[in-house]
């Protein structure tokens, strides 16, 4: 199918370009961007008026619960959220049953995707088989298989020897590694953000510092084996500050932020509220202003939404035993494009942290519109006013803080490798 | 004026006017505690379950009495463990006690913020026993009459708690309750027992020392120490706890002269309290306990919409 995006404002980082542009899409691939282009044979024109046209936005941390936990998402319903989000692109975490520590988990979940799925996906492998914490996994055999980085996402490698060979070990191979920088110990039996909110709810908490400590631990073992590191879901003011110093100096750190984190405090969780249940926890006004901060400053180079389906039966319980996690690619692009509107990123800086920079920092290929590159394209109504409803969301599990709000942003169309995969809501 | 909530779960809630209608309530049924048939038949007719996930003796028996002095038909449930985990939910529990018609479900559940979540799933009513380190909000209003009976007031009165504040619900319910009718509240502790950004509660001032608490209080709340909440890495032991934030009679001096002397028990007598403190004159412990009966008659008798008592 060939494609004539008309009219739209396309930014795309990658080439400096943010202008009134059509679009011509052949064979899957770029063709041409420029003024008052025409419309190849047999192609369909999609009318971008008003609209933003950039490379496919890439979300690089999110569970796609398949395989073994289908009944919270599979890899069909969580690609179908994720074009509805705008998104062309995403990296599953290893956290299935059985865990991607091997290729045979790998290659089912790029073989599902390619035959079922509406976007790409890229999984992300183990550090530790099994995610147990004790042996490396197979990385060199993981990255053959299509694993664009290792991660034992939701259980942070607490050995620092363990930890330190990891690092050393996938910088061999050139694979990166992501870590969920979490000191346990100070977690505990932590459910929620360890300030005034926590101590009014009489809920156990989890001090900010427990991030901020493992967030250096990271840094100081990359430095020390001139290794990358990449650190998900940055939540507090101090593992912000640690980054920006270890940058500054030099270390080849990297790291994400989530919506939630720039959005919302633990005041989310009053009245008990399991959705607004996750780990990191939300934390508080200084950490979003540290965040934000931290997002217009480049300290925090990507915005990923560390989408986390649950069953309902997993977050209507009591809070303690309410499971952590919320979905969010959905709710990813209007909440990002409110940081455009608060003039704190340009959307050029949004789109590089939302596509460009994901891509580069996993070697994806993609977050461009140069002649030639793959079609993925995410075309974005800036306008468009819609609720979160349970039924508005495609995917599986409904566990989002925002049900009931209402969003300004939406995706008017999401194409993959040329394709038109999802048209509006 | 009309108690409108359908659930007592939490002193902060409340607002003062209401506080104040279960505590003037809870003096009248006072009255029906000291006849010789101790029972009038309010609550005829009504059911309550009293579903214990926590052990209790005191609090459960309490309500029990409560309950039946009040002729409603009290049914006691302790399920074996609490873990929505291990067999059924809280939620399944719930519902299926719900089927049997009761009016008030009493619980007490060891999950902070369990009752909100109960109340969303039935129409009965839902009377907090306690949960988790959230609220007691019973306790919290039999220590208000238990002072009000000493100085007939809540307004301007130095409370000292001194204790574990962060795991204690009763500190919760205290501070909520004591500082809406006008009290200052002083409390002391190991910091590692001080929860963050307590001062925010109300009127409420974290002293470096017991010393500094206690010192001119009208009332010194001492609260339960417990073994198996603080672990290992919140003090040294009960040994050295007691020497710095035990209550004796050379300390107790500190406070005013005819300061009372509360806790919430049940009492480690020798840790938090010295044996001379818990039966010494300044006392009243067991004024507490009798109270407990009163308060919580007003409380189920409140939630079940009032009416006339006989």
């Amino acid at each position: 199918m060939n494609l004539l995006i008309k009219g739209g404002r396309v930014i795309d980082p990658s080439q400096g370009i943010d202008d009134t542009l059509d679009v011509v899409v052949e064979n899957g691939l770029v063709k041409e961007i420029g003024k008052d282009l025409a419309a190849p044979a047999g192609a369909e024109t999609i009318d971008a008026t008003g609209k933003y046209v950039v490379p496919g936005l890439i979300d690089m941390h999110v569970h796609l619960r398949d395989p073994g936990l289908e009944y919270k998402e599979d890899i069909i319903s969580g690609t179908r959220a994720a074009v509805a989000g705008g998104f062309t692109s995403v990296c599953c975490m290893p956290n299935t049953k059985p865990a991607i520590d091997n290729k045979a988990i790998a290659s089912y979940i790029i073989n599902k995707a390619k035959t079922d799925g509406f976007c790409n996906v890229f999984p992300v492998g183990t550090i530790t088989q099994g995610m147990h914490g004790d042996r490396l996994a197979e990385m060199g055999e993981l990255k053959e298989s299509g694993c664009v980085a290792v991660s034992d996402d939701g259980k942070p490698v607490k050995n620092s020897e363990l930890m330190r060979r990891a690092l050393q070990y996938a910088a061999g191979i050139g694979i990166m590694v992501i870590s969920h920088a979490e000191e346990l110990e100070l977690v505990g039996e932590g459910v929620m953000n360890e300030g005034f909110t926590s101590t009014e709810l009489g809920l156990k908490g989890i001090p900010r510092v427990a991030e901020d400590i493992a967030t250096a631990r990271e840094i100081m073992l990359a430095e020390y084996v001139g290794a990358s590191i990449h650190i998900a879901h940055v939540s507090t003011k101090g593992s912000v500050r640690i980054i920006r110093e270890a940058k500054a100096r030099g270390v080849k750190v990297t790291c994400e932020t989530a919506p939630h984190y720039f959005t919302l405090t633990d005041d989310a969780v009053r009245g008990y509220n399991t959705n607004a249940k996750m780990n990191p926890p939300l934390r508080e006004a200084d950490d979003v202003a540290a965040i934000k901060a931290g997002l217009k400053d480049g300290t925090i180079d990507c915005i990923a939404t560390d989408h986390a389906p649950h069953h309902l039966d997993e977050k209507d319980v009591e809070f303690n035993e309410a499971m952590n996690g919320i979905v969010g690619l959905e709710t990813s692009l209007p909440l990002s494009l409110k940081l455009v509107d608060e003039g704190l990123l340009t959307l050029s800086q949004l789109v590089e942290k939302m596509s460009c920079k994901p891509s580069e920092l996993l070697g994806l290929g993609r977050g461009s519109l140069k002649a030639g590159s793959v079609a993925d394209i995410s075309v974005i109504d800036p306008q468009k006013q819609w609720t979160v409803t349970e039924a508005a969301l495609a995917s599986k599990s409904k566990n989002s803080p925002w049900l009931g709000e209402s969003m300004t942003g939406a995706a008017a169309c999401t194409v993959v490798g040329g394709k038109v995969v999802f048209s509006g809501r | 004026m009309e108690f409108k909530h359908k659930d007592i779960i939490a002193l902060r809630d409340l607002s003062k006017a209401e506080i104040e209608l279960l505590i003037s309530t809870a003096e009248n049924m006072r009255e029906v505690n000291s006849r010789d048939i101790k029972k009038v038949p309010t609550l005829r007719g009504k059911t309550i379950i009293n579903l214990f996930y926590e052990s209790s003796t005191r609090t459960r028996t309490s309500f029990e009495i409560a309950g039946k002095r009040l002729s409603a038909d009290t049914v006691n449930i302790a399920p074996s463990n609490s873990s929505a985990t291990k067999g059924e939910t809280l939620a399944d529990t719930a519902l299926n006690l719900l089927a049997m018609k009761p009016d008030i479900i009493v619980m007490r559940h060891a999950v902070s913020g369990s009752h909100y979540f109960l109340s969303k799933k039935v129409g009965c009513s839902i009377i907090n026993a306690g949960d988790g380190a959230h609220e007691h909000p019973s306790q919290g209003l039999l220590d208000m009459l238990t002072i009000k009976d000493k100085f007939g007031r809540l307004d301007g009165l130095k409370v000292a708690m001194v204790g574990d504040i962060t795991h204690s619900r009763v500190a919760r319910s205290d501070i909520q309750g004591l500082t809406k009718m006008g009290s200052s509240i002083y409390l002391a502790g190991p910091p590692t027992m001080m929860p963050p950004g307590v001062e925010r509660l109300g009127n409420v001032t974290v002293c470096g020392t017991m010393k500094e608490a206690i010192q001119d209080a009208d009332v010194v709340i001492m609260l339960r120490i417990q073994q198996e909440r603080q672990g290992k890495t919140l003090m040294p032991n009960t040994r050295e706890y007691s020497r710095y934030f035990g209550l004796n009679p050379e300390n107790l001096k500190l406070a005013k002269p005819d300061a009372m002397v509360m806790h919430p028990g049940p009492i480690n007598r020798g840790v938090e309290m010295s044996s001379y403190v818990v039966d010494g004159n300044q006392s009243h412990i067991l004024k507490q306990v009798e109270n407990g009966v009163a308060v919580r008659m007003s409380m189920l008798y409140h939630v079940c919409g009032g009416g006339s008592v006989e």
